[in-house]
Parts: C-alpha cells; sequence; structure tokens
C-alpha cells in the first residue's frame, strides 16, 4: 500500500490558499449529475452534507439514530476551540496550530493542523450567522473561557450545552436542504458495508433498522462521519449507539485504519459506582477553569474519607494535596488530558483515592465559590457581605456557568456538588485514532472520505480540548466541499451508478450471510457479556498504561473471545423487523477485531507518547518518554483477511516548521 | 453497591410492529440497585428475557444523559416518569421503592405512530424543522465576523434556554390534546430573539405552524401540562411568543 498525504508544496501558512485556488471545480450542472452519500449526521456529517447540498450535489445521509440531531456530538459539552483573539491575550492561527502539535505530542501532521487553524474562525461566524446561541458578556460580544493545554482563553461556548448548539446549527442546514428536496434523508439506517467497484468506493450497503431489509445504496463518492470509537470499552462517555462498524468495514475493503492505540482517556468523568453501569458521564473539562483537583496529603485522611469517617469539607488546607498544581505550576488544573489523568491514577494507585472504590479524586469549587462571590457582592454593592452570603452569590454565578453539569452530577451520584467536592475518575472519551485519511480526506480506498472523529487526522497522540467539535465542522464545512471537488471533477460523465452490479449483488449477498450466521449459534450467553469481557481486557491492558507483557496477555484474550462470540452468543428475534440485539451484535463483533488491532498497535509503538503510555518508556519525573528517530510516523494498518494479521504501513511525520520538543506544562 | 434488593414487577406495552396489535406484559425483576438509571434497569430486565430466548423489549436511548432526546417513556402515567427537569434516562431507581409495580408505555399521538414496543416515529419533528426552522445562510466562510452585531445577553441567554429543547416529544405525550406548540415555539423563539432569524421570520412561523397542523398534532388549550413535564424546562412563555409571531405575520402578510 502506498500512503500518499498529498501536502500542497509551499510555506505552512499559504498551503491550504494555493491548495483552494488550484483544485478542480465542477461547474453547477454537472455537480447535479454527481451523488455523494454522506454517512453520519453528527458536527461532520451534517455539516459536510448541509454544504455539499447547497453547493448542487445530490447528497443521501444516512443515521443510524430517528433524527440526525441525536448524533453523538449533541452530547458535547464544554466549547469550541477559535483562534479570534477576542480576549486580546496573544492567540493567534499559528499558536492554535502549535498548541495543537503539542498537545498531540508531536504525532500529527503539520498541514493538516494548521489549515484547521486557519478555517476555525470561520465557524464561528458561520455558526452565529446559522443562529446559534453561543454565551455573550454583557456587552453583548461573544465570551470565551479556557481549556487544557493552552494559556489563551479561545474557548466559544453555550453553557455545558456547547455540542447541542453547534450540532442543531447543523442539522438545521441540514434540514433546510432536505426541505429543499437536495438531500434525501435516510435515518434509522444502519451502514453494513462499504461497495468498491473498480477500486473506487461506489456505495453501501445499509440495514434499514426499522423494516430490517438489506439496502444497497449508490453514489460517485462516499463520506463517512460516523465518529470514533471509544465504545469498544464498553464504558466510555460515548453514547450507546457510538460504533465503529462503518469505518472497520471500509477498514475491511481496504481503507488503512491508522493509530489505532491512540485514544483519549478524560480525566473528569464520575466515577465507576457498579457492575450495573452501561455508560460513563463526563464533567466537561471547562470545570476545570474553577475546580481544583486534590487528594488527602496523608493516606489516614484517604481511608478515613472512604470509609465515610471523615468528610473531604472537614479536611483542612494543609492535608490536602493539589497535586497537578504542586507538579505542574505553568499550567495547574488546566493540563492537558492524558497528563491530567495518569496524574490521577497515579494518585489513586498510590492508596489516596476518595471513593470506595478506591478510584476518585475531588474536583472541588469552595474557592471558586469565594472568588466569584466576591466579586458579585462588590458588582451588587453588598457591604460587609458574611462568608455564607459571599459562598452564596458564588455558588449562583458558578450556576450560571455549568448549572447543567452540577445537575447532571448530583441525578447520578445524589450528592450535591455545591455542597461537598465532586468525585471524579478518568475514563474512555475520543479517540484520536481513526481511518487514515490524506489532505484532501480521503482514505485509501479512492474515492471514499472520512471526516470528524472518523479520521486520524490532526490530533496526534492527545487531542486538546475543544478541538473536536473544531475538526468536526472545519471538515464538514470548509475543508471536504473543496477537496472532494478534485476527485469528483472526473465522476462529471460517469453517470448514474447501478445498484445491479454483480458488485453490489454479491456485498448484499455477504451481509445478509454475517447477519443471518449470528442466529445460527446455539448459544447462551447475551451481546453485552462479550462487550464487557472484551471492555474490561481493553481497559486493564491497553488503557491509560501500557506494556509489552499486558498487551501480549491482551491480544491472547482477545482471539479467546472472538472465537467464543461466534459459538456462543445468543442473538434473539430475526432479520425482519425492529433487532435491537442484533445491532449490538454486528456492531461488538467488529469492536473485538478492533480491540486486536489496537492492541497490536500499542506493541508495535515502544514509546510513550499523548495518551499512549508504554510503562517501559517514561522519564524519572513519570512522563510520557518519546522516541522520536524511531516512532515519528503515523501508523496506517492494513487489513489483509486476517484479523490477527494486519500489515503495518509508516507515513513519516516531518516537522519543517515546529521544533519537535519533550512536552512539558511545568 | 452494585447488587441491589429492589423487587418490583413491570408492566410493559409490548408491539411488534406498528401493524400489530399491542398489550401490556407483565414482569418481575429482582435485584434492582437503587443506583441504577431507569434504562439500566429495563437492561436489566432485557437480559433477563434474551435469557428465556425471547424477543428483547426495544426502546429508543443513545446518549443516556439527558441531551440527545431519544429515550421517551411514559412512565405511572407521566412523561419521563415522576420527577421534573429530567430526561428517562436520567430517572434513578432510588425515586421508586421496593415492591412498587411500574407501568411503561410509549408516547402516544397520532403524530407519533409507535414503531414497535416502547419506540415511536417522531420524523414529524424533523419535518417541522425543514419547513422553517433553519436561517437560511449558505456555508461560504464569507459571513459577517461573529462580533459585528452585538446581542443583548438577556436576549442570547433567552433565545439559549429555548435552544435547549431536546426534541424529545414529553410536551406532545403529556398534553390531552398532543399538541406540539412548545417543541415548535422553542424553535420559533430561538431565531425570534436573535437579529440572525429576524429576515426570515414571518414565513418561518407560518411555514412550521402549517407543517404542525398537517402533522396531525392538536391545538393548544393552554392546559400547560408540557411546561410541567418538559425535562429541559422550556418555558410556555414561548408558545406566547410564538403566538404574537403568527399573529403579526398573518396580520401583515408579506407583499
Ligand atoms: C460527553 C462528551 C463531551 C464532549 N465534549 C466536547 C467538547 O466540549 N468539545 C469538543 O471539541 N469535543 C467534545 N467531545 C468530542 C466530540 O463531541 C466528538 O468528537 C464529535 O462530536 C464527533 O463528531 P462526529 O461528527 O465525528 O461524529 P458523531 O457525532 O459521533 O456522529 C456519528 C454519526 O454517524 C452515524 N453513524 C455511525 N455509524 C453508522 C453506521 N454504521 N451507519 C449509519 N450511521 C452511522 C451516527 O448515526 C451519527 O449520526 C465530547 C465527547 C463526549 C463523549
Ligand atoms: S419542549 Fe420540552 S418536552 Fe417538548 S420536545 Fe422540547 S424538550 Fe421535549
Ligand atoms: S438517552 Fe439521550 S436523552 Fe435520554
Amino acid at each position: 500500500m502506498k500512503l500518499d498525504g498529498k501536502i500542497p508544496e509551499g510555506p505552512l501558512d499559504q498551503k491550504w490558499n494555493k491548495y483552494k485556488n488550484s483544485v478542480r471545480l465542477v461547474n453547477p450542472s454537472n455537480k447535479r449529475n454527481i451523488e455523494v452519500i454522506v454517512v453520519g449526521t453528527g458536527l461532520a456529517g451534517s455539516s459536510a452534507a448541509a454544504s455539499l447540498a447547497e453547493m448542487g450535489y445530490k447528497v443521501k445521509a444516512f443515521c443510524f439514530q430517528d433524527s440526525p440531531r441525536r448524533a453523538h456530538s449533541i452530547a458535547a459539552q464544554g466549547g469550541i476551540n477559535a483562534a479570534k483573539n477576542y480576549m486580546n491575550d496573544g492567540d493567534s492561527t499559528y499558536r492554535l496550530f502549535y498548541d495543537t502539535i503539542k498537545g498531540g505530542d508531536y504525532r500529527s501532521r503539520e498541514a493538516n493542523v494548521h489549515r484547521l487553524a486557519e478555517v476555525s474562525a470561520s465557524i464561528i461566524d458561520q455558526c452565529v450567522a446559522q443562529g446559534v446561541p453561543f454565551a455573550r458578556d454583557y456587552g453583548g460580544l461573544l465570551d470565551n473561557r479556557s481549556f487544557g493545554g493552552t494559556q489563551v482563553s479561545r474557548t466559544f461556548y453555550a453553557k455545558g450545552q456547547t455540542g447541542q448548539q453547534l450540532l442543531l446549527g447543523a442539522y438545521s442546514a441540514l434540514s433546510r436542504q432536505i426541505g429543499k428536496g437536495s438531500v434525501k434523508l435516510y435515518n434509522r439506517h444502519e451502514m453494513m458495508d462499504l461497495v468498491v467497484v473498480d477500486g473506487k468506493a461506489r456505495g453501501i450497503i445499509a440495514r434499514n433498522m426499522i423494516t430490517g431489509e438489506i439496502e444497497s445504496h449508490s453514489g460517485h463518492a462516499v463520506v463517512l462521519c460516523t465518529g470514533g470509537y471509544g465504545n469498544v470499552f464498553f464504558l466510555s462517555t460515548n453514547a450507546m449507539g457510538s460504533n465503529v462498524a462503518a469505518a472497520w468495514r471500509a477498514h475491511r475493503k481496504g481503507a488503512a485504519f491508522a493509530n489505532a492505540c491512540f485514544t483519549q482517556i478524560h480525566p473528569t468523568c464520575i466515577p465507576v459506582s457498579g457492575d450495573h453501569q452501561s455508560k460513563l458521564t463526563l464533567m466537561s473539562e471547562s470545570l476545570r477553569n474553577d475546580g481544583r483537583i486534590w487528594v488527602p496529603l496523608h493516606k489516614e485522611d484517604a481511608e478515613a474519607i472512604r470509609a465515610k469517617k471523615l468528610k473531604p469539607t472537614d479536611l483542612p488546607e494543609e492535608r490536602r494535596d493539589y497535586y497537578l498544581e504542586r507538579r505542574y505550576p505553568a499550567f495547574g488544573n488546566l493540563v492537558p488530558r492524558d497528563v491530567a489523568s495518569r496524574a490521577a491514577k497515579e494518585r489513586c494507585d498510590a492508596g489516596f483515592g476518595v471513593n470506595a472504590t478506591g478510584e476518585a479524586v475531588y474536583l472541588d469549587f469552595a474557592s471558586a465559590f469565594m472568588r466569584y462571590g466576591k466579586t458579585a457582592a462588590t458588582v451588587q454593592g453588598v457591604h460587609n457581605a458574611t462568608e455564607d452570603q459571599i459562598r452564596e452569590l458564588g455558588r449562583k454565578v458558578v450556576a450560571g456557568k455549568y448549572g447543567n453539569l452540577f445537575q447532571m452530577y448530583e441525578q447520578i451520584v445524589a450528592e450535591n456538588p455545591y455542597q461537598t467536592p465532586m468525585m471524579i475518575y478518568p475514563a474512555v472519551h475520543y479517540t484520536m485514532g481513526g481511518l487514515w485519511v490524506d489532505y484532501e480526506l480521503m482514505t485509501t480506498v479512492t474515492g471514499c472520505y472520512a471526516c470528524g472523529e472518523a479520521n486520524f487526522s490532526d490530533h496526534g497522540a492527545n487531542r486538546l480540548g475543544a478541538s473536536a467539535l473544531m475538526q468536526g465542522l472545519a471538515d464538514g464545512y470548509f475543508v471536504l466541499p473543496y477537496t472532494i471537488g478534485n476527485y469528483l471533477a472526473d465522476e462529471i460523465s460517469t453517470g448514474a451508478i447501478s445498484t445491479k452490479t454483480p458488485e453490489f449483488i454479491e456485498a448484499e449477498k455477504a451481509v445478509r450471510e454475517r447477519l443471518e450466521g449470528l442466529f445460527k449459534t446455539t448459544g447462551t450467553e447475551t451481546v453485552d457479556t462479550y462487550h464487557k469481557k472484551l471492555g474490561k481486557i481493553i481497559w486493564d491492558y491497553c488503557g491509560m498504561a501500557r506494556s509489552k507483557e499486558g498487551l501480549e496477555f491482551a491480544i491472547s484474550e482477545i482471539r479467546k473471545i472472538r472465537e467464543e462470540f461466534y459459538k456462543n452468543v445468543k442473538v434473539p428475534g430475526g432479520m425482519t423487523g425492529v433487532n435491537t440485539e442484533l445491532e449490538k451484535a454486528t456492531r461488538v463483533a467488529d469492536f473485538i477485531e478492533l480491540g486486536e488491532l489496537m492492541c497490536l498497535d500499542a506493541l508495535d509503538r515502544d514509546e510513550s507518547c499523548g495518551g499512549h503510555f508504554r510503562e517501559e518508556f517514561q522519564t524519572e519525573e513519570g512522563e510520557a518518554l518519546r522516541v522520536d528517530d524511531k516512532y515519528s510516523y503515523v501508523a496506517a494498518w492494513e487489513f489483509t483477511g486476517d484479523p490477527s494479521a494486519p500489515k503495518l504501513n509508516k507515513e513519516d511525520l516531518i516537522y519543517e516548521n515546529i521544533k519537535v520538543q519533550q512536552r512539558s506544562y511545568k | 453497591m452494585s447488587n441491589g434488593n429492589m423487587n418490583l414487577t413491570l408492566k410493559v406495552w409490548r408491539q411488534s410492529s406498528n401493524t400489530a396489535a399491542g398489550k401490556m406484559e407483565n414482569y418481575q425483576l429482582g435485584g434492582v440497585s437503587p443506583d441504577m438509571s431507569f434504562l439500566e434497569m429495563i437492561d436489566m430486565l432485557n437480559d433477563q428475557i434474551i435469557r428465556k430466548g425471547e424477543d428483547a423489549i426495544a426502546f429508543d436511548h443513545d446518549c443516556r444523559e439527558g441531551i440527545c432526546g431519544m429515550c421517551s417513556m411514559f412512565i405511572n402515567g407521566e412523561a419521563h416518569g415522576p420527577n421534573r427537569g429530567v430526561t428517562t434516562c436520567q430517572l434513578h431507581m432510588r425515586s421508586f421503592k421496593d415492591g412498587d409495580t411500574i407501568y411503561i408505555e410509549p408516547w402516544r399521538a397520532e403524530g407519533f405512530p409507535v414503531v414497535k414496543d416502547l419506540m415511536v416515529d417522531r420524523a414529524a419533528f424533523d419535518r417541522i424543522i425543514q419547513s422553517g426552522g433553519f436561517v437560511s445562510v449558505n456555508t461560504s466562510g464569507r459571513t459577517m465576523d461573529a462580533n459585528a452585531i452585538p446581542i443583548p445577553k438577556d436576549d442570547a441567554d433567552k433565545a439559549f434556554d429555548a435552544a435547549t429543547c431536546i426534541g424529545c416529544g414529553a410536551c406532545v405525550a403529556t398534553c390531552p390534546n398532543s399538541s406540539a406548540m412548545l417543541f415548535v415555539s422553542a424553535k420559533v423563539s430561538q431565531f425570534a430573539l436573535l437579529p440572525q432569524g429576524h429576515p426570515e421570520r414571518k414565513e418561518r412561523v407560518l411555514n412550521m405552524v402549517k407543517q404542525m397542523d398537517e402533522e396531525g398534532f392538536g391545538n393548544c388549550s393552554n392546559i400547560g401540562a408540557c411546561e410541567v413535564q418538559c425535562p429541559k424546562n422550556i418555558s410556555i412563555e414561548n408558545i406566547a411568543r410564538m403566538n404574537r409571531e403568527y399573529l403579526s405575520a398573518s396580520v401583515k402578510p408579506e407583499n
């Protein structure tokens, strides 16, 4: 397999402009004869489908939810980055570019990241024009907050519901095109396979989730915006339906899968409380603007807290360890996610955890209440306010910023976070790895594109907070609409693509047989049982810390799970009609194969970088130790027919503009 | 913590497809923990059902944190159950007692036909948005700077509050007339409160109301149950605002 990143020539800050000025165009009358399939209606998919339809292409949009508005992007909380420098705090396109490369631990492509930073400002303009109600200050201008791994405030937000507001913006743009008939929507449809004809992606096989029918859909190009694969861990902050099937099926049809082991464990999530749990809930990173993270300084205190003999609010300051502020004075509580997560694990492993399972640390707003309260008292002219009054005023300010998150916490944990510090622990959140794409966002299957979390492109080994929303919308609104034209310019005389060809018929048949096979076992175990088993293995051995020995063990276990799954899984019902267990079963089958690839990828990478922490490779202070001379590459895995024997292809990462350094947040 | 000790009697609406007849089925479920969410309790019930070789109860859900609007259960006669300001997925079993009998049904409204069991078809909401719930602006990257028009914080906050509607349909399911006014008015209000929404405000409200009527949703007779049952506390003031928008759009039609 040849990997050509197709990175344009020229100076970094001119590449995208030059590309846009020279890229081939498709004239309007030809666009009408070209069909594009967009799978996924999250930020990436909705924005791509709407933009392509506005440009004049015929678009078919697919999602497995009942409405495009319910894609997982809806759940994003904290915000979206953009280099607007409205705060006049020294932000710039270059700084956003630099922060992203550094945050990704020097494992992403310079050209892609710079383009992302360049288009970021337009995203905010576009969203405001669509009526997205971002938070504003009293002067009526847009407000910003800070996220981890940066020293500027460039994050735009809509309380704790930024993803919702951005997705509803993109969904409204998509709805407008559906209303005009330029987009045909296929909701409750799940892509089951990619159809490749003469080396080009020409359509998909989808299952109608209401009738159970297996359908063929054709197009001149296929764009996968199907999100990330965090649910391979079973427990994650992703929505229940998020899955890898679409990307994985494309992989099996020739699309290289890159950096599978680069997964993000988010430091601030509600800790696991018991086996019944079906998913984990994020507490947005924005809370680290105002919350301080700590554990007891002394083990006896931690033990007393775990035994419920001591309350955190009763522990005096000098017996608390604000370990992030201690270890990383320059960034404090706002270090990047991988660093914050590992630090929490380190403290808990050392015996300082604060909940019954010993796997939780505090996120404390007490000092924020007082800080905001004092300002509020001054502004409101409350003289000689008592401490209680100040605290109360401060609580109101905090409620205005994060009210819905505090409410969510209370619903789940049944404790009031205004009264006692939140308990948090790292949880799986995001996947930097994904389908390998070139500068034009095309995968290694000609005519098959990947946008948003589904591709590997911009975040290296660790994504900075508030950059996924930015990337999803950048890809869909501002990048793909240009780059896809370069390919479709050759398709103007292709004509409509028939689904009656052997390739479609064969692919349909294969899907049907794969699904029918799942009913043939005389098995007794539920799909979830296998998903949980798989998730636990991957969490234990390919989660926050990895080792050669552990990964080898995990690989052998996953192979066993795969074998057992096909022998013993029980899927009730049949092929027709709604069958939610069948949906889960096919997704889990693909997760099992992906899980093995993640471990193989992690095993190949004899270094630590970003979210990939190999215990064998750390500095004396326990920080990630990269091995740049050997591993400064993208690992793009090729499917060979045997999920246990993928072939590794390498794309070397070349840094011409940034000096590669050991990351430091001290 | 995980192994609970609540025993429950569950009466669940089972209907194999849109055209089949449905009925309430009885289930006994033990070992329920008060820390479980309501949907985790249903997962547990489904596990029991599947192991018996029967068809799992179909229900809609995705985010399980109160934001996607997918979950939609009518629990003991109330949309999203007994608590206020939460969705079904945010409801926890600590809101129930050992020995309780719980009735679980789908949304019932002409505009929301049952797909299977507890799953309904809410595409009507999408079609209402398609009829006008947007600002007509293409993605050129050449719109004006985001800060070119300051928007009073109060208006922006109110627009945001209206925009937090998750499109779940509890308002419709709760309303004796199956009216969709709260949902539609939330979208109309969001755009009416923002300058970006003004150029199209007339056609928007007229088109959306027309589509709403065509979908078979009933009229609003100011009962106010929708607001009480709305998991996002969408205010009924939005309905008043939409009525004003509608009136002024109808009185002075364009051209
Ligand atoms: C709780 C949470 C909070 C977050 N907060 C932030 C934040 O504050 N800032 C930030 O930048 N990022 C945040 N993220 C990350 C960010 O939300 C996601 O990375 C991003 O929304 C992904 O968007 P997407 O368009 O790529 O995919 P998604 O939104 O996941 O959409 C995937 C789409 O693909 C469809 N699909 C998938 N498979 C198939 C199939 N086989 N057939 C048919 N359709 C399919 C789905 O129906 C869906 O429409 C958060 C993530 C989580 C989990
Ligand atoms: S108004 Fe409330 S109840 Fe109605 S759809 Fe929106 S969130 Fe649901
Ligand atoms: S499952 Fe998303 S709101 Fe309940």
